[in-house]
């Protein structure tokens, strides 16, 4: 059996080298977050590192944290460190609850209430 | 009915929508009770799977002489999409199955609506500790008895005493595999929540602000 290193499957790069060894992002960002592309990260793209190149992509429709790290195959913690930096660069939006500790209010309930109703 | 656009240069126009609003419930169960099922019923994404990388330190392990020095290990959450009317998206995530993770609980629970925990009556006692967790912490959950092939009926109000929950709080049936069934316990717990919003806001004596919908 071949002990080549590139036979092995696996992660090229190990997730936390993407990040510069940064487990935690400036942003509280939640799980859920939804991050679409502007269409300033669509210009700038192509500059990017390859793992940010793919976000950029991804989100085009919007997409969650969770689906971030799911399509990168990356843990959260680093998914939320690449969208931290692409939201600080403007390659990004980030959509969330104003506050994350707390439940979604009346009107935001009535809406998904009438959302599945309707479903 | 057909509709022609009166222009044709107006099929691509962007139609300012609100900002996109996610959401997310909680699903959870002991292990087997059905919770990829039940996420897989009705997501509109083939149910993905994301991981949290954990260091021996967060798992509260203190001898890392058994683990080993520099131990990771990952815990495993699937969920499910569904995408409503104005740009509300809901997230369903099952809960990572293992107690040991109940610290990743915590951080899934913040700001959901709250959770459904699915319960097979043949192994009632493997949902006590999500039923204590959800009720120590004051989110609002229902309870949701799958129905399994072959298993013994049990009327809700004897779960409801098995489990030892509140009077008020919802108990239903549910199928999981079916798509009708579980939107009926999702719109449940959303009318669960509401109600408990509501009541809340009312002990505070708070006016009814931001409640108008459109």
């Amino acid at each position: 059996m071949s002990t080549d290193p590139a036979n092995t499957p696996g992660p090229v790069v190990r997730p936390y080298a993407m990040t510069g060894g940064r487990t935690r992002s400036r942003y509280e960002l939640a799980i859920e977050a939804l991050v679409v592309t502007t269409s300033f990260g669509e210009e700038r793209a192509i500059q990017l590192a390859l793992e940010q190149q793919t976000i950029a992509a991804m989100c085009r429709q919007v997409r969650s944290v969770a689906e971030i790290a799911a399509g990168l195959r990356v843990p959260l913690g680093v998914a939320r460190v690449l969208v931290g930096d692409m939201a600080d660069e403007g390659y990004v939006r980030v959509h969330q609850q104003p506050d994350r500790d707390e439940a979604p209010d009346l009107a935001l309930l009535e809406r998904v209430l009438s959302g599945l109703r309707k479903l | 009915m057909d509709y022609r656009p009166s222009r044709p240069h107006t099929v691509g126009r962007q139609i300012a929508s609100p900002a996109p609003s996610p959401v997310k419930i909680i699903i959870a169960g002991g292990f087997g009770a059905g919770k990829t099922t039940f996420v897989g019923t009705v997501s509109e994404i083939p149910p993905l799977t994301t991981e949290a990388a954990l260091t021996s330190a967060s798992l509260g392990i203190d001898d890392t002489s058994q683990v080993g020095a520099k131990t990771t290990t990952t815990v495993a959450m699937d969920f499910g999409r569904i995408t409503l009317l104005d740009s509300v998206i809901l997230y369903l995530f099952g809960t990572p199955g293992q107690d040991r993770f109940w610290f990743m609980w915590d951080e899934l629970v913040l700001g959901a609506i709250g959770a459904i925990v699915l319960v097979d009556t043949r192994r009632l006692a493997d949902s006590f500790p999500a039923v204590d967790y959800f009720e120590e912490r004051d989110i609002p959950f229902l309870v949701a008895v799958n129905r399994f092939e072959g298993a013994r009926e049990y009327r809700l109000d004897e779960v409801r005493n098995a489990l030892d929950v509140d009077p008020r709080r919802p108990i239903i049936f549910c199928d999981a595999r079916r798509r009708e069934s579980v939107r009926q316990a999702l719109v449940a717990l959303v009318r669960h929540s509401l109600d408990v919003v509501t009541s809340e806001e009312a002990q505070r004596g708070l006016p009814r602000a931001n409640t108008r919908v459109d």
